[in-house]
């Protein structure tokens, strides 16, 4: 770890283009002796989280909204309204920061922090390229469906510590919800942890690169692969509240849920929390059924197409299209359907979805055991 | 793992499962004992993976946090009137709990330094763990497996049971 620091500092095109360089050039980046580098390895999906928030998160949303109800959405602040998350950004740092006054203050403070590093911790194992990956763990994919649960305590703390009925009923609405569709969308990943033979988000992605593009994904690598990629689409809407599981927040019923009580910067970390998990299930459901970093373009005859759009810094891109193609998905489902009732969920995820999962699971294993 | 960085972080990580640990048992407030185990949890994941058993602190995550505090909150969150019960955490007993404090922590400390099963092992762990942890149990342990499986099974089925909507008491 203590090698020459400055041969390292060096523009990541000349780190080399084997498989994790950039992280473990970062990693062993010490300045005076301090870990420099690894404090840098965990801001940099910070600091994604944060861009993509402000750009695609809200202004997108605003503007994907508006343009599936034929409205314009924002257009005042800027050439076409560009400006305004700016603008939403400077009233959120302006606001008094209130706590109730018979809020619990210490639940009520750190109920969004817990609920923002829920949602951050999974990226430590998502491989934004085939050079960077935070931490390339053997267990990366089981890590990635546990550490949810960090989300579930700081949701109860936020709920809890607001001391309000809606926020309270919000709360564990909110965490019956994720609990239950943990089930199935554990198993469905099962099935493409089946596939791959690993639980290395890595490994997994490289098993699914080839000349071939999208041909070697697992989504269009077995005749079932269809059924856990769905369901884990459907289980993750509910696991990050949007549309059309979002009962815990439900505007007509509750208020706003959980964070009813929040405003100015706490309510802003809620909501990176919110884009934040919104990123990574769409991130993991790209690396497990559709190859991760890897290119879907094939290579036809001469033209190498697959050759030519494959690297660090093009699979950097393909992972990042392929999460804001899903997160664009998740909006468009936000305005095309109404949302469930609670039993309707309950139902949905004990009776439809887990079922489905196991039959997905017994058959992918038939497929991998017989078909080779 | 004698690098400076990872010495800091392992007493990081120590320190707070101890002060968490001491919180949930010292403070009067309920609610806020269950939140501090997580903290608790967390510290002793992370000494798992200082131990080289990063499967078990991700299953520890798991089990712990997702499954036994998310139970234990909604516990406490729906018990009625739990803030308003004065929690009695006055010391009784002093004397006999002093002698049995120290007779557990002399017993345990005579074990630690007179059982020589402490070496580090000879070979190195090699390979992926999860792998190594899959075999085992659909081989040499899979008898245990089945049986723990069938436990949790009729658990599920008895809780089940207990939950569902009575139609005769209607």
């Amino acid at each position: 770890m203590s090698s020459p620091a400055l041969s390292q500092f060096s523009i990541p095109f000349l780190m080399g283009n084997n498989l994790n360089a950039w992280s473990e050039a970062l990693a062993g980046f010490n300045l005076l002796g301090l870990p420099l580098g690894l404090v840098i390895l965990a801001a940099i999906p910070l600091v994604f989280i944060a861009l993509y928030s402000l750009t695609y998160g809200v202004y997108g949303e605003r503007k994907i909204s508006a343009f599936m109800q034929d409205r314009l959405g924002p257009m005042e602040v800027g050439k076409w309204g560009i400006l305004q998350t700016i603008a939403d950004i400077l009233k959120l740092l302006q606001k008094e920061d209130i706590v109730p006054a018979s809020a619990d203050k210490f639940l009520f403070v750190i109920g969004p922090g817990v609920l923002f590093v829920g949602s951050f911790l999974a990226y430590a194992v998502l491989p934004f390229s085939s050079a960077f990956i935070g931490a390339s763990l053997n267990v990366g994919l089981f890590y990635a469906i546990g550490i949810v649960a960090l989300e579930v305590v700081g949701i109860l703390a936020a709920g809890w510590g607001s001391n309000n009925k809606w926020s309270l009923y919000g709360a564990v609405r909110s965490v019956a919800q994720i609990v239950s569709y943990e089930i199935p969308a554990a198993i469905a990943l099962l099935c493409g942890a089946m596939m791959a033979g690993t639980l290395d988000m890595q490994k997994i992605t490289i098993l699914q690169s080839g000349s071939l593009g999208f041909a070697h994904f697992f989504l269009f690598q077995s005749p079932i692969a269809w059924l856990p990629f769905l369901i884990y689409f459907i289980a993750s809407l509910a696991e990050v509240n949007r549309a059309p599981f979002d009962i815990p927040e439900a505007e007509s019923e509750l208020v706003a849920g959980y964070f009813t009580e929040y405003s100015g910067m706490k309510f802003a970390v809620i909501f990176l929390a919110e884009y934040g998990s919104m990123f990574m299930v769409s991130a993991i459901i790209s690396i497990v059924f559709l190859g991760g970093w890897n290119s879907p373009l094939p290579n036809i005859g001469s033209l190498a197409l697959n050759d030519m759009t494959s690297g660090p810094v093009w699979g950097a891109c393909w992972i990042i299209m392929k999460g804001f193609f899903f997160i664009f998905v998740q909006m468009w489902l936000r305005w095309t359907l109404p949302r469930l009732r609670v039993d309707q969920l309950m139902y949905l995820c004990w009776k439809v979805l887990t079922p489905f999962a196991f039959v997905s699971f017994v058959l992918t294993a038939i497929w991998e055991v017989y078909v080779p | 793992m004698s690098n400076p960085t990872y010495t800091v972080i392992f007493y990081l990580f120590a320190a707070i499962t101890v002060c968490s640990a001491a919180f949930v048992v010292f403070t009067r407030n309920v609610i806020y004992s269950a939140f501090s185990l997580l903290f608790t949890f967390f510290g002793v994941a992370a000494l798992y993976v200082f131990l080289s058993a990063d499967f078990i602190a991700v299953t520890q995550v798991v089990v712990y946090v997702g499954g036994i505090l998310v139970l234990l909150l909604f516990g406490v969150m729906f018990t009625n009137g739990i803030m308003q019960t004065g929690q009695k955490s006055e010391v009784f007993h002093i004397v006999p709990g002093t002698f049995l404090l120290a007779g557990i922590i002399g017993a345990l400390l005579y074990t630690f330094y007179t059982s020589h099963g402490w070496m580090p092992s000879e070979s190195t762990l090699q390979g992926s763990i999860v792998e190594r942890i899959g075999f085992e149990t659909m081989s040499r342990y899979v008898l245990p497996f089945e049986m723990v499986s069938i436990l949790l099974l009729a658990a599920l089925i008895g809780a089940a049971f207990l939950a569902r909507f009575d139609k005769s008491g209607k």
